[in-house]
């Protein structure tokens, strides 16, 4: 029978048995002992990534010890903010309180990282220009940072609405103050959250100064309430802090 | 949103199909013996602990209002994971956009946001201006996974894809295939590197550190198969969306409040 | 800071628009587009010879022997660019020991195999069986013991085992074919499969992928024929030659029509990324796609073997012609492998920028090495030639009868 196949291929067949062979022996020790097991990958991997060293250590782990600190804070505007944020991470301190001190950050600049005014922040963020803040103080000279209240109510709007106040003051509005057109309830810059401002809510607000028969000034342009927006507020299409903007 | 909560869509039965059939074939291909080998190394109970990772599923959410663009969460991944301190390998970064007032979008990430935001880099006026960050999307369909020829990067059953590194051979096919740009090369062991959701610390119980390191709370996480977590009353409160939704990658990192302009 | 971080920073400068952090450091680098090139010439090689064997075109049965010679030179140094671009060479046999089932990588190594070992390696043995008998016997020494281990110690050469090769020889090229097609397609899929690249991303990238193959292929056993010709101062095949150009042309033409559809679809469909792709084409790609890819490697040669087959002109001349179109050809199938690979990672997938390529000259990953890449399958071709004559004068002497 085997005699009968042709040369050609009897002689063709061991090379290919033998390649074939290698290949499962060699599969046989090359694949790793836990590969496939929970899926197409060796899941001891997932246990090596599961046991990489932690660094941080989170907060709650902090106020197991540090808690007259994290009452204090717990209060305060700076409650969401975890201490490792600012006193850096801390896991082998909670191992091992001699090995490792945390860090206790003492320039402006770990402030500003947060409170420097950028455009780009939200609006209502509290945020300072620190080249005209009080540019030779430390930041917690006024301010304790686990319980961070300005040392006095802010004077003006734009220490916490610094975009709002850079906007308008390039626009033909900059001569407003903010309450020409906002009612702002007195403690509002005492507890922001829980007085909020109000925008005008009526048409007649900005009618002051725009409706025909307004007092104001010749050059503000006018426009006929009656006809003009319908049933729109005036903000809800103009812009008030840049009138001009598109 | 296609799908807020995780579930089995209608291409169950596809899956379960292709899955018998891949099965069915591997079989075959991997000896019997490897199988046997893996129960006596007693991985089955999750390396001694009572972690189950069936129980859960992990997500996170985004709220672009309320990221400040401290770049907290940059630096402390950076630490937490040892990830090369250079301005080309991240695991999670925050990106700047400009919209100016004649119709430009100017997107920004200097050094990932890891030292902060300066001056705006362009002198235009502006429209609008915010911060996002950006994470892998720990997608339910991963493109990195699909592509992986060696199986050295995988999803783990509580959904974090994860890479092998003492498996993957550094083909980088990966990285080509991750739309979103999250992979990169590490220089020093030249294998494919990623965001694990902190994977060492979630199955500790603890945030990821750019969650735990973030200010304001724009990053929520949890635990989407709990009833009680963050990211529930995240996805309950918020209307959200997910990057490339085209691409039917299905990511679990759910944006609120985005801009449209952000890809 | 190493070498590496330095051309990351150099690279930085160079950027333009916005990319994602990650994506400065350009991943798939001139070792990734040589190893396309050098499989579609395999690919292409292989078709031509098989037009000898299968469609029985008598022309260019001169070229049959050298194309698949040709063929497995190449096909030997296919894996190398790829083997050398890994993070861990070391560890690239996984591919083999757990092959993903849903990587389009991963299955690149059976398919690789398949075609080195069940098309190329079978076919050429059937179909030098016979002479690596005859040199078995006329040679001396270690020579003798090569060919016997050659023809694996194989004795028969009656009328029948011969009939018997060259039955077998068909049946492989039969089913080479489709081989063929499959080893070149499968390298476009790897790239057109990448969703998140909608430069690569395209059903079309296959099919391109596989003409630009056979347009390759064609051009380079043309090459290495006039050039052995040449060497060995035959009169040259003109029928021959003549043919493969033919072939050439036809070929280009598909080729051609099909990269026209694909641009044609793109515009028209206009998707997100259609912008950044045109910054890129008219910022990074100019040189290599609008004036190598489409003017010297596309329209020349097309225009140029048009009017040499209109007027007839006299043989030197079309030789001449044939060998420069064959050259730019060359150059502009690289172009083509060189535009993809690079151009698919010179845009950000944010869409809002474009990074650059900065080629090394030394290291592994490097200009010299890439060179050496592409001389060494000619290096191997002259062995192989030495080792296994494809002349068709020095391999018809008579089988002595036993």
């Amino acid at each position: 029978m085997w005699k009968r196949i042709p040369e050609q291929i009897r002689h063709l067949v061991v090379p290919i048995v033998a390649l074939v062979i290698i290949y499962f022996v060699a599969r046989h020790f090359l694949v790793p002992p836990t590969f496939g097991l929970w899926g197409h990958y060796r899941a001891a991997s997932v246990v090596q990534n599961a046991e990489l060293p932690l660094k941080y250590a989170g907060s709650e782990a902090c106020a197991d010890c540090h808690s007259e600190i994290a009452s204090t804070k717990k209060g305060g505007y700076h409650r969401g903010v975890a201490c490792e944020i600012c006193h850096g991470a801390a896991y082998t301190h909670t191992q091992d309180q001699e090995k490792q001190k945390p860090q206790i950050p003492r320039t402006r600049a770990n402030c500003l990282l947060c409170h420097e005014y950028q455009p780009s922040r939200p609006t209502g963020f509290p945020q300072v220009v620190s080249e005209s803040h009080n540019p030779l103080k430390l930041c917690t000279a006024c301010h304790q940072p686990h319980d961070p209240r300005p040392p006095h109510p802010p004077k003006g709007c734009d220490a916490c609405h610094a975009t709002i106040q850079r906007t308008i003051a390039v626009s033909r509005h900059g001569d407003l103050v903010c309450t020409t057109c906002h009612e702002v309830p007195n403690n509002h810059r005492l507890s922001p959250r829980g007085n909020m401002a109000k925008k005008p809510q009526t048409r007649e607000a900005c009618g002051k100064c725009h409706a025909q028969d307004a007092s104001a000034s010749k050059e503000i342009p006018r426009v006929d309430m009656a006809s003009h927006g319908g049933k729109y507020l005036c903000w809800e299409c103009h812009y008030p802090h840049m009138p001009g903007a598109r | 949103m296609k799908r807020d909560r995780p579930g089995k869509g209608l291409d169950t039965s596809r899956r379960e199909f292709c899955k018998t059939i891949l099965l069915g074939t591997m079989s075959l291909a991997v000896p019997g013996s490897i199988l046997a080998a893996t129960e006596k190394k007693g991985l089955s109970d999750w390396y001694g602990t009572k972690y189950e990772p069936a129980k859960h599923l992990y997500a996170m959410g985004i709220k672009v209002d309320r990221c400040i663009g401290c770049g907290r969460c940059v630096d402390a991944c950076k630490k937490e994971n040892n990830v090369p301190d250079y301005p080309f390998f991240f695991r999670t970064w925050v990106e700047r956009y400009i919209e100016t007032e004649d119709g430009q979008t100017i997107v920004d990430s200097p050094n990932g946001g890891k030292d902060g935001f300066k001056t705006l880099p362009s002198d235009k006026k502006v429209f609008k201006t915010f911060f996002v960050p950006k994470i892998c999307n720990q997608c339910e369909k991963p493109p990195c996974v699909q592509v992986c020829p060696v199986g050295a990067t995988y999803r783990t059953e509580d959904g974090v894809v994860l890479v092998d590194s003492q498996y993957c051979i550094g083909c980088r096919y990966c990285i080509q295939a991750c739309p979103y740009g999250m992979r990169f090369i590490r220089p020093e062991t030249k294998t494919a590197e990623k965001c694990t959701f902190c994977y060492h610390r979630i199955v500790k119980g603890l945030l990821p550190a750019c969650v735990e390191a973030c200010p304001t709370q724009a990053r929520v996480f949890g635990d989407l198969k709990s009833k009680a977590s963050p990211i529930i009353q995240f996805m309950r409160f918020n209307k959200t969306f997910v990057l490339k939704p085209g691409l039917n990658t299905e990511p679990k990192v759910y944006y609120a409040d985005i801009d449209r302009e952000v890809r | 800071m190493n070498a590496e971080i330095a051309r990351l920073y150099e690279t930085l400068k160079l950027v333009v628009g916005f990319i994602y952090p990650n994506e400065i450091e350009l991943h798939w680098n001139l070792l990734i587009v040589i190893y396309p090139y050098i499989t579609g010439l395999v690919a292409g090689a292989f078709i031509l010879a098989s037009l000898v064997k299968v469609f029985k075109v008598k022309e260019v049965q001169a070229t049959y022997r050298l194309a698949l010679l040709t063929a497995l030179s190449f096909l030997i140094v296919a894996p190398l660019p790829l083997v050398a671009h890994l993070g861990h060479p070391e560890r690239g046999f996984e591919m083999f020991m757990t092959p993903s089932p849903s990587s389009a990588m991963a299955m690149f190594g059976f398919v690789y195999v398949w075609y080195l070992m069940a098309v190329l390696l079978l076919e050429i043995w059937f179909d030098y069986r016979k002479d690596f008998m005859v040199l078995a016997e006329q040679e001396k020494g270690y020579k003798r013991l090569v060919y016997k281990v050659l023809s694996l110690f194989t004795k028969d050469n009656s009328p029948a085992a011969l009939s018997f090769d060259k039955k077998a020889v068909y049946a492989i090229t039969v089913v080479g074919i489709p081989s063929a097609f499959l080893l070149h397609g499968y390298v476009g899929f790897i790239f057109g499969s990448i969703k998140a690249n909608p430069w690569w991303s395209s059903v079309l990238m296959p099919i391109v992928f596989l003409f630009s193959a056979i347009v390759s292929g064609i051009a380079l056993v043309l090459l290495i024929y006039m050039v052995a010709v040449l060497v060995r101062g035959e009169e040259p095949d003109m029928a021959c030659i003549d043919k493969l150009a033919s072939f050439l042309f036809y070929m280009m033409i598909v080729d051609f029509s099909l990269e026209f559809l694909d641009f044609v679809h793109r515009i028209y469909q206009s998707e997100e990324s259609i912008q950044i792709l045109g910054q890129m084409i008219s910022e990074r790609l100019f040189t290599s796609l609008i004036v190598i890819q489409l003017i010297l490697g596309m329209i020349i040669p097309l225009v140029a073997i048009a009017l040499v087959k209109m007027f007839k002109w006299p043989a030197e001349i079309r030789r001449l012609s044939y060998f420069i179109v064959a050259l730019l050809v060359q150059f502009g199938i690289f172009s083509t492998r060189w535009n993809v690979v690079i151009g698919g990672q010179l845009f950000s997938k944010s869409f809002r920028g474009l990074t650059a390529y900065k080629m090394a000259v030394g290291g592994v990953e490097g200009l010299l090495v890439s060179l050496g890449f592409l001389v060494l399958p000619f290096v191997i071709l002259y062995v192989l030639i030495r080792w296994l004559p494809p002349w068709e004068k020095e391999h018809a002497p008579s089988v002595p009868n036993r």
